[in-house]
Parts: C-alpha cells; structure tokens; sequence
C-alpha cells in the first residue's frame, strides 16, 4: 500500500501527495490505492534521466506498468487528438456574475471527466475567475519554463467603452478561457502538471495558493533563470530563424487584424446606408399599384441582407479577431521562451569557458545546462509543429466560419422575391 | 402599334465622337457627336439587307427635337432625354460629360430615347421626327419653319394656370400628384443607390488588402505558404470584382432614371390640360360677363355696379343709336364667344380624351419596364452573391491545404 509518498527526485515542485489532499475534507475517501501510479510521471523528470526518452525528447520513467500506459497515452496525445484515446476533458461554461462588497467579478464553471488514475474521482466541477485562471498560466510558466504556455484572453479591457460585463465580452472570454485549458489538457507534459490538476479539482484554490507562495519562498522555485549577464555568444540559425519568423509573423497578424477591422467598419458603414435604402423601396411602392408587390418585395429583401451583414460583422468581430490577438499573444510569449533560451545557452558558454579556465572535470553543471538546451531545442521544435498544426486547423475553423457567414450573407439574398 | 416606325426600321445611335468646332457666337467649343445608323427591316426585292445609313447629331439637336415634340403633341407623355449633366454620381463616376463612361451611357440613353419615339403609335408617324433620322443637312432649318415655337405655351402663363384653374380633371390633379411623388422618390432612391454603391465598394476594395498580407505572410511560411498565396490571390479577384458589377447596376440606374424624367413629361401633359382647361374658365368667363353687359344695355338696368354705369349716370346717357350700335357689337362677339367657346370645350374633351389614352398606354409601359428593371436588379444581385461565393469556396479551398 502507498501509504508514504515516495519522496521526488526532481527539482520541481513538491508532488502532490505532500500537500493535504484538498478533497479529503469534501469525499470519504482517503488517498491510497486510488492514487498507486508512479508520481513521477505528474512531473518533470529530472535532468540526470536523459537515456529513456520519448520520441519527442519527453523523458520517460517505465519503472511501473502502471507509467507504461500513461506513456501511451501520452504518446496518443501527441500524435492523435482522437476523441476516445482522450482521458481528460475539461470545460468552461456557465459564466456566473458575483457581486461582493469590494467588488464584482464574474466565474466560470470549470468541469472535469477523467479517467486518470491520478485522479480521486471521475468528475470534477468547480468554479473559477479570472485571476485563477491568470494564477494557473503564471505557474505553469514558472514550472515550465521550456515549455510554451498557451496565452490567456488579454487581462485588462484595452477599450474602456466595453462593458466587461456584457454577454458579449464575458462569452468571448469564456470561449478563449475554454481553449486555454484545452490546449494544457491536450499538451502531454503541461496536462500532468500539478498545478494544473489542483486547478481542476481544488474547492478552495486560493488556500492552495497561499501554500505555493510559501513553499515558493523556502524552495526558490527551479529553473529560473535570472538575467545573470550572459552574454550570448552566437545564437543557432535555428532559433535565429524563429525569432525572425514570429517578429514577422506577429507584424503581419498585426496587420491582418487592423484589415479585418477596417472591413467591419466598411460594412457597418455600408449596412447603415442600406438600411436607408429599404425603405425607400417600401415608400414608392405605397406609391403605386402594380409595382407595390414587387417594390415591397425588394425592400424586405434588402432589410433580410442588412440582418445578414449584421451577423456576418458580429460573427467575425465574436470569433475571427480575438483568435488572431490571441496569435498575436502566442508569439509573444515564444519569443519569451527563445530569450530564456538564449540566456541559457549564454550560461552554459560561459561556464564552460569557466571550465576551460580552470582545467577541471566538472561535467556537471555545463552538462545540465546543455541538456538543458537540448530540451529546449526538442520542446521548442515539437511545439512549433504543434503551432503549425493549430494554426492550419484554426485558420480552416474561422475561415470556414466566415465563408459559412458569407454564405448566410448570400442566401438571404437569394430570396429576392420579385417575380 | 403595328405599324410603328421601330418594326419597319433598325435604329441605333452606335458610335460617340468628340469633335471641336465653332458655336452660334464663333467661339471655339469642344462637343460629342453620335453616330444615328438606320436601316429598313424588310430587305430589299433582290433578298440582300438594306443598306446602312447614317448622319452625325449633337446632344442639342436632339433636345431641339424633343422640344418640337412636346410642343407639337402636348397630349403626348414624350420619352425623356438621358440628363445633360452626370447627376447622383458616386465618387468613382466623374461628373465630367467628356468622360468616356458618361459618354458610353449617354449614347445607350438617346438611342433608347429614339426607339421610344419610334414605337410610339402616334409620335412615330411625325416627318420631322423622320427627317432627324435620314436628313443631314438643314433639318434644323426645317424644324423653325413649323414655327413651333410660337406654339409653346409661356412658362408663367402655364404656372398662372396653375394657380388659377377652378374646375381641372380630377385625375389630372391625382397624376400630377403621384408625378411629383414619383419623382420625389425615385430621387431618394437614386441618391442612397449611389451612397450604397460607395460603401460597397470600400467593402471590397479593402478585402484587397488581404491579398497584399497574405503573399507577404506566406513568404515566412513553410507549409502554409501555398495556401496563403492562392487565397490571397482570390482575395483579388473579389476586390477587382467590384468594379464590374457597380458598372452594371449603373444600367439599372439609368432605367430609374428614365423614369424620374418621365415624371417630368407626366407633369408636362397635367400643365396643358390646367391651362386649356382655364382658358376655358377664362373664356366661359368672359362670355358671360359680355351677356350680362349687352342684357344691361338691352333693358337699361345696371344690375352691377361698373364705372361706366357711374360715367353715364354722370355724364348723361348715350343715344338710342349708340347704344344699339353697341348691343349689335356685343351680340357679335357673344357670337363669336360661344363659337370659341364650344370648340374650346370640344378641344378640351378631345385633349382629355387623347392624353389619358397615352397616360393609360404610359402606365402600362412603366409598370412593365420598371418590373423588368427590377427583376434584372434582382437577377444582377444574384449573379454578385455567386460570385461572391464562388471566391469564397476558392478561398476556403485554398485554406484547407495549407
């Protein structure tokens, strides 16, 4: 029986288990069997590991048969988004509006189904604001640091016209918060990490909080890497050449974006002139007798077209641009990782010049930080196929979403009913 | 309407030229020439298509003959002119009449205005409308010889009328209230048409921009690239579709356009039947008021006041011989007055008559080409939505590759 944790020989956070099971106070049960798979598969192995990879870099510890089904199903993960293979689901829904008496602040429900051993129960529901939300990405990226976290819906409203209440602005939210905890869950090594599963589960999370801020202060969080004045030597034109493309890629989203606006304005501006021009239709054919059928018949039609265009504008302001900022955020961010990453290869030259002065074998540091890198290089390059595989299926997402627009757009103009 | 000018002839006004020559005042002037090409239907006895033949007007030559029309058959709802200077432009459209798209629809508009004329069951029959047709030289001439001019009736005489008439048709009053709600509304129309035209093509043109970001963007991409290229090279085409799709929706705008001319012919008839039907009033008027004087004379009693009742109170009374010499002048022109008007009564009833006859024919002809126009309006959104979709599917495909 595993009644005592096995102590983690990892340098990341403490394991799960060393904490007071935040559930124990709402279900019966108690940890034990329930939880028998190697923690070691919850987090980061450590650096000395490097002989047991998966394909994609992702060390693996097969000590436990229990582990060898989670590495495939890790590996499916990777490679197969397939719905049954999945064994956890997560959802953001039901945006709820609280209203306290130092503020008011909106939660969304956040549900569960796993079936994850690491997991007490099959289904969790719990609920979740913002800031949660906004606490989840910052450990993530604290743990994480090789990795590339998913952005979050900007956390400030940059337009004090919008009203941050509004169904709009809190659906839209939701949608982007609901793809950020997909995007973890659909990740094989992000989806395992605790916080993240805390985040899911806890009913209280911001006592969970307060422990993390402590253990923070006593551990001093690993890996990371601090400014220490490295300079770097010569960057790979690998990483050189990613810097390059999402400096570009960012401008040129950038770009796309302000197009898509000056469109939605165009087309607010053309849909206010139609919806003069209708009438007009109507008014002349109060005028006369034959024509009135046909006359009427052209100014219904033109306000059906003015009812579509207005969708078409919602549908895309709704969906198309805040998944080209979102982008936008994304590159951000890996631009982020690619400094970390310089700086860790500065590091690592710069030890090892260290180590060339001083003539000794000391393999250990340089070699840390070289697998380190290495890591790096593996993460960063499976993540931007990942990047490309998204960005292919998201472009046909919304593009298909406003073709299917400009088709409603067209039907309704299809039913011109003029004889 | 069988045997219209239109079945027994081809006409078309086929080329435009621009010319330069010296006016009335012999100062150098630049105007566009047009090309009238007529040719018999029936060919000839030896089975060969008659020939072609052809004479060089000017816009003012045309108006010249519209106005003769008007004139000549003021019963007539005559076919409207295209405009003379470019209204309800959108900002692509210049306002300039040299401008050779203005000039191109120009010339679709006077050679509809001829067929018009020529089918019309009355108008088609006029020589001088004829002679416009198959007489270069001095028909100008010819149409001042008719002295129509004489025969147009005074702008104020016509708005005094107006003013003044007691006892109009009813329907004429109704028709030139619905002419001027006509034209009130076919204005709005053609005014938000163009605002709508602007706004649509702004929509368009800005898709464009996509085409010009999406090769940029596909340049860093890998297999992406293809992808963006394609579709945005169909972003493109969508933006350059505009431009010949709101070329053609001017055609249909020229057809609206007719029509709110017409209104203006429409009000044209109205004015004559007010000024015909007033000289009536006018001259049943003065009839009476003549009975009544001779009758005063006849009987010595001076049932209204007048200021020659009063001068002869004053100054003495006529003689016996110079009343009767003014009783015999009056009866004369009591006569004369009821022979006027009685055929002033009968060519008012036979103006009535004949101009709603050619209004029933113009309504006809209205609700007809106005329900065409529509349908061809509808038929031309149509074919922009499949084109529309067409460029989206190309699109969409694009993305789905990449």
């Amino acid at each position: 029986a595993a009644s005592t944790p096995k102590p983690l020989p990892s340098s990341g956070p403490k394991s799960l288990r060393e904490m007071p099971h935040p559930l124990a106070t709402s279900s019966s049960e108690e940890m034990g069997p329930a939880l028998t798979p190697s923690p070691d598969l919850l987090l980061p192995r450590s650096i000395a590991d490097k002989d047991l990879s998966l394909p994609n870099g992702t060390p693996v510890d097969t000590s436990s048969p229990a582990s060898s089904s989670s590495l495939l199903n890790r590996l499916q993960l990777d490679d197969d988004l397939d719905v049954e293979t999945r064994d956890l689901f997560v959802t953001v829904d039901d945006p709820k509006k609280h209203v306290c008496t130092m503020e008011t602040y909106i939660t969304y429900r956040v549900t569960t189904k796993t079936t994850r051993a690491e997991f007490d129960l099959p289904e969790y529901s719990v609920r979740r604001r913002y800031q949660d939300f906004d606490w989840l990405r910052n450990k993530l990226e604290e743990s994480q640091p090789t990795h590339l976290i998913p952005p979050l819906p900007e956390k400030f409203v940059v337009k004090g016209v919008v009203d941050r209440f509004s169904e709009e602005f809190v659906e839209t939210r939701r949608k982007a918060l609901d793809k950020f905890l997909k995007r973890i869950t659909d990740h094989p090594v992000l989806s395992f990490n605790e916080h993240f599963s805390v985040f899911l589960t806890a009913k209280d999370l911001n006592a969970y909080k307060k422990q993390g801020m402590a253990l923070l202060s006593k551990m001093g969080e690993s890996v990371k890497y601090v400014t220490g004045g490295y300079k770097l030597r010569s960057r790979p034109l690998e990483f050189a050449a990613i810097g390059d493309y999402l400096d570009t890629f960012s401008l040129k989203l950038g770009t796309i974006d302000r197009i898509a606006q000056r469109i939605i304005k165009e087309q607010l501006e053309y849909l206010v002139e139609l919806r003069e021009y209708g009438p007009v239709y109507s008014t002349w054919g109060g005028l006369e007798v034959e024509l009135s059928e046909p006359l009427e018949g052209v100014s219904a039609c033109i306000g059906n077209c003015c009812t579509a265009l207005e969708e078409l504008s919602e549908d895309m302001t709704e969906d198309f641009l805040p998944v080209l900022r979102e982008y936008i955020l994304y590159a951000e961010s890996m631009k982020n990782v690619l400094k970390k990453r310089d700086q860790v290869q500065a590091e690592y030259e710069a030890k090892l010049e260290a180590v060339a002065l001083k003539k000794e074998d000391r393999p250990k540091v340089p070699t840390d930080v070289e697998k380190c890198q290495d890591r790096v290089e593996c993460f960063n390059a499976d993540l931007k196929a990942d990047m490309e595989r998204w960005q292919n299926n998201k472009r046909q997402d919304f593009r298909q979403l406003l073709m299917g627009m400009a088709d409603k757009n067209i039907q309704y103009y299809e039913k011109v009913c003029v004889t | 309407m069988e045997d219209c000018l239109a079945k027994k002839m081809e006409i078309t006004v086929s080329e435009a030229e621009k010319r330069t020559g010296r006016n009335a005042m012999n100062i150098q002037e630049t105007y566009t020439a047009y090309l009238i090409e007529t040719r018999a239907v029936e060919s000839q006895s030896d089975g060969q298509c008659a020939p072609v033949e052809s004479l060089w007007r000017r816009y003012s030559e045309f108006e010249l003959l519209r106005s003769y029309l008007s004139v000549t058959y003021p019963h007539i709802v005559v076919p409207p002119l295209p405009e003379k200077r470019a209204d309800f432009v959108w900002h692509k459209l210049s306002a300039d009449n040299m401008d050779p798209d203005f000039v191109e629809r120009r010339r679709i508009g006077l050679e509809n205005f001829l067929l018009r004329v020529a089918s019309h069951p009355v108008l088609c029959q006029d020589k001088i409308f004829y002679s416009f047709l198959t007489q270069e030289g001095g028909w100008k001439e010819m149409v001042n010889e008719t002295g129509f001019q004489l025969k147009a009736d005074s702008r104020l005489k016509a708005l005094n009328a107006t003013f003044r008439v007691k006892n109009p048709d009813k329907r004429f009053t109704e028709l030139k209230h619905y002419s001027d709600e006509l034209q009130s509304v076919i204005s709005h129309l053609l005014r938000v048409r163009a605002r709508v035209a602007d706004r649509l093509y702004g929509v368009y043109k800005v898709h464009g921009n996509y085409g010009r970001v999406f090769s940029e963007w596909s340049a860093i991409e890998k297999e992406m690239g293809d992808g963006l290229q394609s579709a945005g090279h169909h972003m493109d085409v969508y933006a350059a579709s505009i431009d010949d799709i709101l070329e053609e929706e001017e055609h249909y705008a020229d057809q609206l356009k007719e029509y709110l001319f017409y209104a203006e012919a429409l009000r044209a008839v109205c004015r004559k039947h007010e000024l015909m039907q007033y000289d009536l009033e006018m001259a049943a008027q003065d009839l009476t008021s003549k009975k009544q004087q001779c009758e005063e004379l006849a009987t010595g009693t001076v049932r209204t006041f007048s200021l020659k009742g009063m001068t002869s109170k004053l100054f003495g009374q006529e003689t016996p011989e110079q009343r009767e010499a003014k009783i015999k002048v009056l009866e004369e022109q009591i006569q004369e007055g009821e022979e006027q008007l009685k055929s002033k009564n009968l060519e008012g009833r036979d103006f009535v008559k004949s101009a709603w006859a050619d209004i029933e024919r113009f309504k006809e002809q209205k609700n007809h080409d106005l329900k065409e126009a529509l349908i061809s309006y509808a038929v031309m959104q149509i074919s922009m939505c499949k084109k529309g979709i067409q460029v989206w599917t190309n699109a969409k495909e694009c993305f789905s590759k990449m």
